[in-house]
């Protein structure tokens, strides 16, 4: 690591030597990050790239396919249908539950509850069960033959329309979501609240701000990074949706297809249709869509932000 | 939603792990050396000798099996290895081709899969031991189902030729003949369901073995493969269209319990009479004494109900065999401990154990067809099963991607379960898929 010697009359150090040598020192400190990035991160996409390049049969075995792969997705109804479904849940699901963890941190920032502490950790609980856990136990409250559904037709005489049919399956799996997610975004909300300086309620307070109006003005603006992770968070939660319809599909094999979620489809595709080229093309035509609307999300908030 | 997505990137991991695999390995190696013929002078040299092999299965009376086989041969040393039942299996084992290493010796497929390996070469043809010439020892149907044109791709494990099983108490409080013809079924499914709004003739929610078993009943042959030209008719074939008459009424007038099998609410209905009939293979009675136990006497089996009155034709529903791996190592052992298995000892020792044979002398053997079932009430059940095995109708076979087909079926057929979607458009869409897929993956498919 000599420096270049010769070096003018200036009194400052030379800029190049000092840059340079800066720079390699950032890259000793970033260096095992990025060789762990690069093995973990960038080299399954590579692969994943090269992959989809190809394709393998029963019959005549791998030949080299060009974008056929990409082609074929890109004309994919049973993808594209996937793609929708996720887009709707995401419409539906996500600001319902992000607004209620809203309502719950809010209400719990107020410091008009009682039993915050226990409140707090009630709500919180389901984020600990396990997400295989959690979808068996609602699969077994949705039965309306032997679940609790089929327990409340029987003891009220009534006729609950079944959540596992197709047309309510994907409400349903929101539900569920949305109970296991609910706590933990809660978190996030009230942590980000808490850290809001105390001076800017007494301020508002002065300037004669009711609870109300501390809220819009104080309080949502102040955690608007906290939102937009979020957001974030959960766009890319609900584009991966799969472990929950993967479960309840034993119970409603005729309402979840095996191209209800995108995720779904890619492991049908690769592990019961051994096209696992085609699995890895559709998989990156969903990370990129993934990422455009991610990115979407962000701009936005920092828009509003500024 | 970090669970989910730490959840899938697992997936995508595995998913890499598998593709990795994949290329890893190109083409199976087919040295002339194997193509040559093996005589029983070689296996018992073999035998003497001694090695160690690896067998994946799942049938659990081949513990038995394998180590009365270890007792016999001494210096043979036989792994016995349950890599999961059915596709579980089949995907570490396609997975294990495709990385040309751990790939077992000996594997047991199921009937309807074995096409699909075959065509993948993955399987060595037994022909060259002398396989092809235990025709006569085996019932028909598992016979046909292991060779493909002259190749014996398995040797037939089980079989499971069908039988209606059903709840006698049941039947009998609501003065309910047993059916003999499926016109018949109908109407005591009806009448069933009258007396008895919570009790319905049988459990349905849409399954591709059954279905398939169905249509082969009723003499239907919707496919057909000739090398790598397939045909799919699920429209046209008559097998299909008696098949749908039947169901679809059923299934119009919900006399068909919406639960699914193997399920616990399944178990429960079979044993507290909700689900009064079972048509499957004759495999089934030890699963009844399992999972059953409190409906023991109650049931009893009979000749699966007729399209036609008076016919005298059955069908298979599952059953297995053991197959050689082309990428095993001690062939000859494999061989060895195959034949042992399911052509020579071991098919008695399994019979013991509770397996419905594949071996027609077995089928005729006296002390087999006069064993009484307690479970049954003491019927002797397998009378019922051995007749069923020979009038399974012989032109049958699956597709060679049958296991993909069977996965999907519920995105199709499902639809007429649960919405409007008729039985026969559903299995017009599972047509389309079916061929979608098979063109895909190089066959002529209806072309």
């Amino acid at each position: 690591m000599t420096a270049v010697t010769p070096i003018t009359t200036g009194r400052r150090p030379p800029a190049g030597v000092s840059r340079s040598r800066r720079g390699r020192a950032g890259w000793v400190f970033v260096g095992p990050f990025m060789a762990v990035f690069a093995l973990v991160f960038l080299a399954p996409i590579a692969y994943s790239l090269y992959l989809s390049f190809f394709r393998d049969q029963l019959v005549g075995g791998t030949s080299f396919v060009g974008l056929d792969n990409f082609q074929r997705a890109f004309e994919d109804e049973q993808f594209w249908a996937a793609v929708g479904r996720v887009l709707l849940f995401l419409v539906v699901q996500v600001p319902v539950m992000l607004g209620l963890a809203l309502l719950i941190a809010l209400a719990l920032d107020s410091g008009r509850l009682y039993g915050k502490s226990f409140f707090r950790i009630a709500v919180f609980l389901p984020y600990a069960v396990p997400a295989v856990v959690a979808t068996l136990m609602w699969g077994f409250i949705y039965g309306t033959r032997f679940g609790l559904v089929g327990n409340i037709n029987e003891a009220l005489g009534v006729s609950l329309p079944d959540p596992l049919s197709p047309s309510l399956v994907l409400a349903s799996i929101g539900n569920i979501v949305t109970w296991e997610f609910i706590g933990y975004n809660m978190l996030i909300f009230y942590s980000a609240l808490r850290v809001v300086p105390k001076s800017l309620y007494e301020a508002a307070e002065i300037d004669g701000a009711g609870e109300w109006r501390v809220i819009t003005a104080v309080k949502i603006p102040a955690i608007r990074g906290a939102l937009v992770i979020a957001t974030i968070f959960s766009v890319i939660g609900s584009f991966q949706l799969f472990n929950e319809p993967s479960i309840l599909q034993s119970l409603a094999p005729n309402a979840i297809t095996t191209y209800f979620t995108p995720n779904l489809y890619t492991f049908t595709l690769s592990f019961s249709g051994r096209q696992q080229n085609y699995a890895a093309t559709v998989s990156l035509v969903m990370g990129v869509v993934t990422m455009i609307i991610a990115y979407a999300v962000q701009l936005r908030g920092m828009r509003k932000e500024a | 939603m970090r669970t989910m997505t730490r959840r899938a990137m697992r997936g995508v991991g595995l998913l890499c792990a598998a593709a990795l695999s994949l290329t890893a390995c190109g083409s199976s190696d087919d040295d002339a050396a194997a193509e040559k013929t093996v005589r029983g002078s070689d296996l018992r040299a073999a035998l003497k000798e001694g090695g160690s092999i690896t067998v994946w299965a799942w049938e659990p009376t081949l513990k038995q099996v394998v180590s009365d086989f270890e007792k016999e041969y001494p210096k043979v040393k036989v792994k016995l290895v349950n890599a999961g039942t059915g596709n579980d299996q089949y995907t570490a084992l396609q997975n294990a081709v495709q990385a040309g290493s751990g790939v077992p010796d000996v594997a047991q497929v199921e009937y309807y899969a074995l096409g699909q390996f075959a065509l993948g070469k993955s399987l060595e043809d037994l022909s060259r031991y002398g396989a092809d010439e235990f025709k006569d020892d085996y019932s028909p149907g598992p016979w046909n189902s292991v060779t493909v044109d002259d190749a014996v791709y398995a040797l037939p494990m089980d079989s499971g030729p069908m039988a209606m099983f059903y709840n006698k108490k049941v039947l009998d409080k609501h003065q309910i003949a047993t059916p003999t013809t499926w016109d018949e079924y109908l109407e005591a499914a009806r009448a069933l369901h009258k007396a008895d709004p919570k009790a319905y003739i049988t459990n349905d929610t849409g399954d591709a073995g059954f279905t398939t078993s169905m249509i082969w009943q009723a003499g239907g042959t919707p496919f057909k493969t000739r090398d790598t030209e397939v045909t799919v008719d699920l429209a046209a074939d008559k097998g299909v269209t008696a098949f749908t008459k039947v169901w679809q009424k059923l299934l119009d007038e919900d006399l068909l319990a919406p639960i699914e099998s193997w399920s616990d609410e399944w178990y429960k209905g079979l044993a507290d009479g909700t689900i009064a009939t079972l048509s499957t293979g004759a495999w089934m009675p030890a699963n009844f004494v399992s999972g059953v136990e409190s409906a023991s006497g109650d049931w009893r089996a009979a000749m699966l109900p007729q399209y036609e009155k008076g016919g005298e034709v059955s069908s298979e529903n599952g059953g297995s065999s053991l197959a050689l791996m082309k990428a095993g190592k001690n062939k000859d052992l494999a061989y060895a401990f195959n034949e042992y298995a399911n052509h020579a000892d071991g098919v008695q020792a399994r019979i013991a154990g509770g397996a419905f044979p594949a071996t027609s002398a077995d089928l005729s053997s006296k002390t087999f067809l006069n064993t009484p079932f307690p479970y049954f009430g003491g019927q002797k059940a397998n009378e019922i099963f051995a007749r069923s095995a020979s009038q399974v109708p012989e032109d049958w076979s699956y597709l060679p991607f049958q296991v993909y087909a069977n996965s999907v079926f519920n995105d199709s057929v499902g639809k007429a379960y649960v919405s409007d979607t008729t039985l026969a458009e559903g299995l017009q869409q599972w047509q389309k898929a079916a061929v979608a897929y098979g063109n895909d993956q190089g066959f002529t498919v209806n072309k």
